[in-house]
């Protein structure tokens, strides 16, 4: 026999009562979990694919739609631009590097991306067989993308036009694969990648290319074509700041000077976390008053169910337990309840997850995995500690001053 | 090994009760008798520690008891103690052994599954062990509080009311298992009882 045992025995002599606490108090716990875990792999999501690009330029329409369209990949264009106003955004004195981006065929519901090295080099991506593409109509794709369709190096495929399945094919101009990219545990997992003159060859109802550029007169993003060349249109250029003052100066300029819109994919993100974080507080405010309640049902429970003991109180005490004991073994009572609450809870927070991964195939996409933990979890069991004694409080100082004369004498 | 000298108690602010000086010897039975209301009860707390704020002093084994802080009284108790109510007060929530066990546990003193064999076996129950309080009969709860009560080997049993509640021959038998125990476990047994059945099994007689 032991203190702990004594308390496991009491949990179980009410097990429903017990059941249902334990219930209730990891159903909050769970929803933090969930809303702990999901908030902060997508904020480690947001923070990896914007890295290393300070500006997103594209055509004027919505910020946050040319952020999700060219960072996230997962809304449509505003519209296209022209190559020749980006070559000359390119070689600005305040940029250092400018990556293009064409977007408008996808295959099967991943989409392809005609763009440069530079690209996959921004996202450290490495090479899990084969090459990057070198010419037209070949491609490298992302990890995710060669596992879900179960493309090989060599495979040939027609894509789609447009970013859904329901685009017309272009025949005319299947796709090779020439590579394939190790896993990089963001957008270009899902990605299709090619050159920007590759997305315009199947786009092409003028199909003749004229003039061989020379280097003198060739576009300095695509080099293939002629920096003359008016006709010519990217979805958005990817760029970094040469400085911290073109942080200030060139949005201002791109979006006063030019036909173009510029938007900075960091401060999108907090925009839109902002809109979302409503949602989240009102669920974690939710999260809190189950917890609230959970507490309040423990305190109640043990409340009672110290009443209902006195007389197994006055007995320990006259077979020598001390005051202090008898505290003590109802505080560890109330930590037990709460301690497994707020493990089931946890638990059921990384289940639910598992679940809506194993369920909903765009969690994939957005990267959420029910197998990561938090140090913040470790917090939450220190807090169920503490709501524990909390809850005990009350209970724990009647059964300390149990009197034993006056219960075992019936008075 | 019971001493008490000019033991008085006050309940609330009036009515107080003095009791006559004790001298209750190691081995020998005794009865303590009396209405109800005349102080048996707070007697028996008073001698088992289980109730302070008197004045006098109550010497047990050689301790002076009304000296002793009020966790040195808890020690005192679980070492020399074993006590049996009218009803049982068994824990429900734990099985017989588990009942045992807790004396030598909230006594802090080793804890001997053989030993709550051997005192099961003397009271004839030693089959009940893993069973529940609940499934117990009223009689074979009435053993194991007994059993609980002489587990540690205590040199003191004090029962209040033990039998008041029992048909004639169930108090008989409950009588002569508590004179037994306490003889086979070396302690003396004082009951504060109204119940005059028990004058025909022990002659030591204190009167309130």
């Amino acid at each position: 026999m032991n203190l702990f045992k004594l308390v496991v025995a009491y949990l179980k002599a009410r097990p429903l009562n017990t059941l249902l606490n334990i219930l209730l108090l990891s159903l909050g716990i769970a929803m933090i979990t969930l809303l702990l875990v999901v908030n902060n792999q997508v904020q480690e999501k947001i923070a990896d694919n914007t890295k290393g690009i300070d500006l997103v330029v594209g055509a004027k329409g919505s910020p946050l739609q040319l952020i999700l369209c060219n960072v996230f990949h997962i809304d449509f264009p505003t519209g296209n631009i022209k190559l020749q106003d980006a070559d000359k955004l390119a070689q600005h004195r305040l940029v250092k590097s400018a990556i293009p981006m064409a977007l408008g065929d996808s295959y099967r519901n991943y989409r392809i991306i005609g763009t440069t090295h530079a690209y996959a080099t921004l996202y450290h991506a490495e090479l899990a067989s084969g090459m990057l593409w070198n010419t037209d109509m070949e491609v490298t794709l992302g990890a995710n993308v060669a596992e879900q369709l179960g493309l090989k190096l060599g495979d040939k495929f027609v894509s789609a036009h447009g970013l859904s399945e329901a685009g017309h094919a272009h025949e005319a101009h299947p796709f090779i694969v020439k590579g394939i990219l190790q896993p990089t545990f963001n957008v270009l997992d899902n990605l299709i990648l090619t050159n920007v003159s590759s997305i315009w060859l199947v786009h092409a109802h003028d199909a003749e290319d004229t003039a061989k550029p020379d280097s003198v007169t060739a576009s300095v993003l695509v080099p293939t074509v002629l920096a003359s060349d008016s006709t010519r249109e990217l979805t958005s250029l990817l760029i970094k700041y040469r400085n911290p003052i073109a942080a200030i100066q060139l949005p201002r300029y791109i979006n006063s000077q030019t036909s173009m819109q510029a938007a900075s994919p960091s401060f999108e993100a907090a925009r839109l976390f902002s809109i979302l974080g409503v949602g989240i507080e009102a669920l974690t405010g939710f999260a809190y008053v189950l917890i609230f309640i959970s507490a309040l049902s423990i305190f109640l429970a043990l409340y009672n169910s110290l009443k209902e003991r006195r007389y197994d109180l006055a007995i320990m005490r006259s077979m020598g337990a001390s005051r202090s004991k008898l505290l003590w073994a109802t505080q560890v009572e109330g930590i037990t309840l709460t301690l497994c609450g707020s493990l089931v809870g946890i638990l059921l927070g990384h289940g639910a997850i598992y679940l809506f991964t194993m369920l909903v195939a765009e969690s994939a996409t957005a990267g959420v995995s029910a197998l990561v933990f938090y140090e913040q979890e470790l917090f939450l069991l220190a807090g169920s500690l503490v709501l524990g004694i909390i809850c005990s409080v009350i209970p724990s100082w009647q059964a300390y001053r149990t009197d034993i004369h006056n219960v075992l004498a019936g008075n | 090994m019971i001493r008490t000298h000019a033991l008085t108690y006050t309940y609330g602010s009036e009515r107080k009760i003095s009791f006559h000086d004790l001298a209750l010897d190691k081995g020998s039975p005794c009865l303590l008798l009396g209405e109800s209301g005349s102080g048996k009860t707070t007697l028996l707390h008073l001698l088992g520690g289980l109730l302070k704020n008197q004045q006098g002093t109550i010497e047990v084994n050689g301790t002076v008891i009304t000296n002793l802080s009020e966790s040195e009284l808890d020690r005192f108790r679980g070492k020399h103690y074993g006590f049996i109510f009218q009803r049982n007060h068994l824990l429900a929530a734990l099985t017989v052994e588990q009942n045992l066990l807790l004396a030598p546990y909230l006594a802090g003193i080793a804890q001997d599954k053989n030993r709550v064999e051997e005192v099961l076996a003397q009271l004839g129950i030693a089959d009940q062990k893993k069973k529940r309080i609940q499934e117990l009969s009223l009689g074979q709860a009435q053993r194991v509080a007994i059993a609980r009560a002489v587990l540690n080997k205590p040199s003191v049993i004090l029962a209040d009311e033990p039998t008041s509640a029992l048909d004639d021959s169930n108090c008989d038998r409950v009588c002569n298992l508590l004179l037994s125990v306490a003889a086979q476990n070396g302690a003396s047994l004082l009951i504060a009882t109204h119940d005059q059945r028990l004058k025909s099994k022990i002659h030591n007689l204190i009167q309130l």
